[in-house]
């Protein structure tokens, strides 16, 4: 204590009895000031989306400011934009089995990665996390050429499976990263009790790595949903997702039908992750 | 180890992983060996492809300064993204990692809720705002400040706003995960031992978080560099980055040997970059922050 108050003395020379309260002060004040540079960050990450949604509910024909009264006139429109809602229709098919595949692979994957030790497991650890390294461009080049090497054309196949490489990564590091915390105490009793290899699977790792399961899914979902690089140079003619299908109206100019379209994607995007940690909280609740 | 050991797994591991590792091959090494074999093709006059060892798409990508320059500008755009990140982003990864657990529950759950809006969308929503009748020009016409709305978009400086406004999740939130996992005793032990507030900080904490802020940057790094969207979105017709050139060659003028010459070429630049960091801090720091 002594110490600090004489390294501060010598600092501020000038000081006093109340030169300690000053400094304490001045701790405080560093600390708001940390906070308030954090409060104009997060203003920063969130402003834009937010002028987005209120000007999804602007009457005014431009869909600029100023504001004339509000209006969901936008969404009425989007609902009857055959394209829009064809293109939500692909972007939800398309993610719920990229999703499906990705983490049922990953899963698998994981289990050998965590549970077993085999040779090259470093190396193939490294290679399943690869894709997330390799920009999107790149893959997306080379998956397209191989497939045309192969003279199949540019099809919803190309579509998911390009969506799985992309999102395998992310199931394979979440999945894992809980099954290492899931001790394997559990699954020795089922053993030693006569459950078979899958049984075990079945009625005790994977009641335990549910939420981790279900966070995969959730993840691969959101990534596929939004993919728009990858999906640009895939997507056979006429087909597009919501993501491509708002790239494409940006074209144009920026109308506001497509703030409404950004609204309703936000409040998707936001709305089902929000419900699914909710869900994987009860689940993991459940378990204690 | 031990009892799967002991139940000696033989191929059980290997079928289990077998989807993954078909999956990864066929869909991303074996066509990243396409790409390095076509690089060497020639596309000829009528538009079909010459197999061979040619090496003009190479000198091509590596002579021409049309390529030079646009490869300078990408990783400009991208380092600059980088470096605003860090600014950015090391004070809000601080007071989150000080905060108080209910607090930081909040600010983490806040922080990956950009993750959840679609890039494209976060990325034209500047157009709402920095558009020619966007909020700011609105506003400032309605100051009176202008009497013509001002043409702030479409140039290298909103790619970059864009790009950061993108990225600084990914960088905040490696930088919290090291900051996170700091032993709160050896701030301490520093300021017992008579240092500063600041001093604590530059000697500990800091130091500490180079593993996080290092990871951040790998990843805003590639991400950045390897954008495509934001520059067709915010950037103007001088704004084109390395995957802008790359999509123009092969989905435009369906010139796939040059296409892969180019992404190739892309790949290794920052494959480099992502070795020059494992090199230095191996890949487990990037797969912490997934924790």
């Amino acid at each position: 204590m002594s110490v600090v108050a004489k390294s501060a003395v010598e600092k501020n020379a000038p000081l006093d009895v109340g030169g300690l309260r000053r400094m304490a002060g001045r701790l405080v004040s560093g600390w708001s000031l940390i906070r308030a540079f954090t409060v104009l960050v997060y203003l920063f990450m969130f402003l834009p989306v937010a002028v987005v949604v209120l000007l999804a509910f602007n009457a005014n024909q431009f869909g600029s400011f100023p504001m004339e009264g509000v209006s969901v006139r936008w969404f009425v429109a989007l609902w009857h934009n055959d394209a829009i809602v064809r293109a939500f229709r692909t972007s939800l098919l398309l993610g719920g089995l990229t999703a499906l595949l990705s983490t049922t692979i990953g899963v698998l994957a994981s289990l050998a990665l965590v549970r077993y030790d085999f040779p090259g497991k470093v190396l193939i650890t490294t290679a399943l996390v690869a894709p997330i390294l390799v920009p999107e461009v790149v893959l997306a080049v080379a998956l397209l050429l191989f497939l045309r090497w192969l003279e199949m054309p540019k099809s919803f196949l190309l579509l998911l499976l390009g969506h799985v490489i992309f999102t395998l990564p992310f199931v394979v590091l979440i999945v894992q990263a809980r099954l290492v915390a899931v001790r394997r105490d559990y699954e020795e009793a089922a053993m030693s009790l006569g459950a078979n290899a899958f049984q075990t699977f079945r009625e005790v790792t994977l009641p335990l790595i549910m939420p981790a399961v279900f966070a995969g899914i959730i993840f691969a979902f959101t990534i596929s949903f939004d993919d728009i690089t990858g999906t640009l140079f895939w997507k056979p003619g006429g087909v597009e997702t919501v993501p491509t299908q708002i790239f494409a109206m940006l074209r144009n100019s920026i109308s506001p039908e497509i703030n409404a379209l950004g609204t309703v994607m936000v409040v998707a995007t936001v709305a089902v992750p929000l419900a699914g940690a909710a869900i994987v909280r009860r689940m993991a609740a459940g378990l204690r | 180890m031990g009892s799967s050991d002991a139940e000696a797994p033989g191929a059980r591991p290997w079928i289990l992983i077998s989807p993954a590792l078909g999956a990864v091959g066929l869909l991303l090494v074996v066509p990243l060996c396409f790409i390095a074999v076509y690089s060497f093709w020639l596309r000829t006059a009528t538009g079909s492809e010459q197999p061979g060892f040619y090496l003009d798409n190479w000198i091509e990508v590596l002579t021409d300064p049309f390529y030079r320059d646009i490869l300078v500008q990408t990783l400009r755009i991208a380092a600059v993204s980088t470096l605003l990140c860090i600014l950015l982003g090391y004070v809000p990864a601080y007071f989150i990692a000080r905060s108080t657990t209910r607090h930081k529950t909040v600010l983490i759950l806040l922080l990956m809720l950009p993750f959840w809006i679609s890039y494209i969308i976060r990325t034209m929503s500047w157009i709402n705002i920095l558009g020619v009748s966007g909020a700011l020009n609105a506003f400032l016409l309605w100051l009176g400040v202008i009497s013509e709305p001002l043409q702030i978009l479409y140039n290298e400086g909103t790619v970059i706003l864009g790009l950061v406004h993108f990225l600084l999740p990914f960088m905040i939130l490696n930088i919290y995960v090291s900051l996170d996992g700091i032993d709160a005793n050896l701030v301490e032990a520093a300021r017992s031992l008579g240092a500063t507030g600041w001093q604590a900080f530059v000697e500990v904490t800091l130091p500490l978080s180079l593993p996080g802020l290092a990871a951040g940057s790998l990843l805003c790094f590639v991400l950045g560099a390897g954008t495509y969207v934001t520059p067709m979105v915010l950037g103007g017709p001088r704004d084109a980055m390395f995957a802008n050139l790359v999509f123009e060659a092969v989905i435009t003028q369906l010139d796939w040997p040059l296409g892969s010459a180019l992404s190739l070429a892309l790949l290794i630049v920052l494959g480099a970059v992502v070795m020059l960091y494992t090199r230095y801090a191996g890949i487990g720091q990037l797969a912490r922050s997934f924790r």
